[in-house]
């Protein structure tokens, strides 16, 4: 049985509840999802999600109750983590576009700019493909997604598409880190859930 | 953690599904098209191979709201005041030229906010960024549209221009949200292509009442269309004037299709807390923060309460950010004439 824990403060938390479940029906796996909202939510977790929404949002709350110092503590020890859009912006250490400062983790070795695709209207669905998945493509659903513009340390991208004409980082990954721009959990498409959950039985 | 027995339990059909659900239906209609016969009401085909980004799809537009909830909407109406709304933990700002309350209070025809604040908001704060226009006019959407405003409301609270139709919401890229204050006007919304649905409530008043109610008769007609028979299912169909499938998927969910928020008559961290156990997904404030004396804590309290309304303690905690001394003045609904209801309008 892995726990998995989801930060269930604002966003797209029912839509990973329901992908991950699925991910572990498709590979044999017994998987509880454990929604997160405060410190000691976290006990016994052996991944987390950080799911999409208002970045702005989850991290005031987040800073609020308490669970972000315990969540940067558990991912610094090397608990596995699947963060999406808002997510992502969460995890990174240095971010671009924004209007001052806001409270985030601050774990991984990337720069995210935020919205970088620009508004709702620009919003978009393309085929991509992930360094850490085999198989078809992969169906990227980008709403007002971020996009990584910069990586060091042990970073190191997972995706990128042609936009406009220039090549776009839309994933990356790092140790037991993985942050996307898109959206896996819109799709029936459970691969990157499942990629989780391998890291997750280590 | 408090579990709320206006749930319908966590989730048993993914988001795709209901994606897939939007595009079987236009399968049909689809097909006479190419025969020639016209229809617009239902998502454009997409290929199987998406090779270059393909915008607007109806993934994206109800993927939208998907990212928006457990969160607050709050009404603003000038740059100040949306700085005042992200700084809090909104996840979006709803720009009007007036209040709700202020609305009520001058009379007059009600509508779209200035084009120039709207872009100025945009330009200043980076939460996504909705405004209203008033029912059945196509035009005020288009201009939304194209200025770049991330959500449209197609709202009561601004003055109608169309008695008899709303706006074909799938000609839009935009996404959009309606009010609803039963099923049959929710269902009717989503055949029209709205991506969201927020409950009418009163808008203006500072009285959550019909919030509370509109909500538990939406949930209630969707307990009983899961205890019908098929046949009753298709008549009830008939009866809202909505395709039988969309009532089908909806007894199978036991919820609506799309993101459901709360709104009309919010003004406290309780009231917010209050709808969210009732089942909403998310919150809309309109005047209950800009007409307090205390919006800066108010809009703090409300985004607490919104995330953490499963417990107590945190509830508790966001009433004590606010004073009841400072809330806005509610109106009593009894008190207002059937023609001061903005509910009514746009069945």
């Amino acid at each position: 049985m892995v726990r998995v824990g989801i930060v269930a403060l604002q966003g797209g938390v029912s839509e990973h509840y329901y992908m991950v479940r699925r991910a572990g029906e498709r590979i044999g796996l017994g998987v509880e999802p454990v929604l997160l909202k405060k410190p000691g939510d976290l006990r016994d977790i052996d991944a987390v999600i950080i799911p999409g929404g208002e970045s702005t949002t989850i991290g005031i709350v987040a800073k609020r109750t308490g669970l972000l110092d315990e969540l940067r503590e558990a991912i610094l020890g090397g608990l596995p983590v699947l963060s999406t859009c808002a997510g992502a912006i969460i995890m990174a250490k240095k971010l671009a576009g924004t209007r001052g400062a806001q409270p985030i983790l601050g774990v991984m070795d990337v720069e995210v700019h935020r919205n970088y695709f620009g508004r709702q209207r620009e919003s978009f669905e393309v085929d991509l493909n992930i360094d850490f998945l085999s198989g078809p493509p992969f169906r990227g659903v980008f709403i007002r997604a971020p996009a990584f513009t910069d990586f060091w340390g042990d970073a190191r991208p997972a995706a990128a598409i042609e936009y406009n004409g220039r090549r776009v980082y839309v994933a990356a990954v790092e140790r037991a880190m993985i942050a996307t721009s898109f959206h896996p959990e819109l799709t029936g498409d459970t691969r990157i859930h499942e990629y989780l959950l391998s890291l997750a039985k280590k | 953690m408090e579990a709320s027995p206006y749930h319908p339990g966590l989730v048993e059909v993914g988001f795709r599904e209901i994606v897939d659900f939007f595009y079987k239906l236009a399968e049909a209609a689809d097909r006479l098209r190419e025969e020639g016969e016209f229809f617009v009401y239902q998502p454009r085909a997409l290929p199987e191979r998406i090779e270059i980004p393909e915008r607007g799809t109806l993934s994206v537009k109800l993927g939208f709201p998907v990212y928006q909830k457990g969160g607050v909407v709050m009404d603003v109406t000038n740059v100040e005041q949306a700085e005042i709304a992200e700084d809090a933990g909104a996840v979006a700002v709803m720009v009007l030229d007036k209040l709700p309350y202020d609305v009520r209070k001058s009379g007059g025809v009600a509508r779209m906010a200035d084009v120039k604040v709207i872009e100025e908001v945009m330009e200043t704060i980076t939460i996504p960024v909705m405004a209203k226009v008033r029912i059945g006019h196509y035009m005020e959407a288009r201009i939304l549209e194209q200025i770049g405003v991330d959500m449209i409301d197609e709202s009561e609270v601004l003055t109608p221009v169309d008695e008899k139709h709303h706006i074909n919401k799938w000609l839009f890229t935009v996404p959009f949200v309606n009010g609803a204050r039963d099923l049959g006007e929710a269902l009717r919304r989503i055949t029209e292509g709205a991506s969201m649905i927020r409950t009418k409530g009163e808008a203006g008043t500072g009285n959550v009442a019909e919030a509370v109610r509109h909500m538990k008769i939406i949930q209630g007609e969707i307990k009983i269309l899961r205890s019908m028979t098929p046949e009753e299912r298709l008549r009830k169909a008939r009866e809202y004037g909505v395709p039988h499938q969309l009532v089908d998927l909806t007894a199978r969910l036991g919820r609506l299709p799309v993101v459901n928020f709360a709104a009309g008559g919010i003004a406290t961290p309780a009231d917010a807390a209050l709808m969210m156990w009732l089942g909403a997904d998310g919150i809309f404030v309109g005047s209950g923060i800009f007409k307090s004396r205390d919006p800066p804590e108010r809009a703090a309290a409300i985004v607490l309460a919104t995330s953490m309304w499963d417990d107590p303690e945190y509830v508790a905690e966001a009433q004590r950010m606010i004073s009841e001394q400072k809330s806005m003045m509610g109106i009593d609904i009894r008190k207002l004439k059937p023609e001061e209801l903005l509910q009514t309008r746009g069945v």
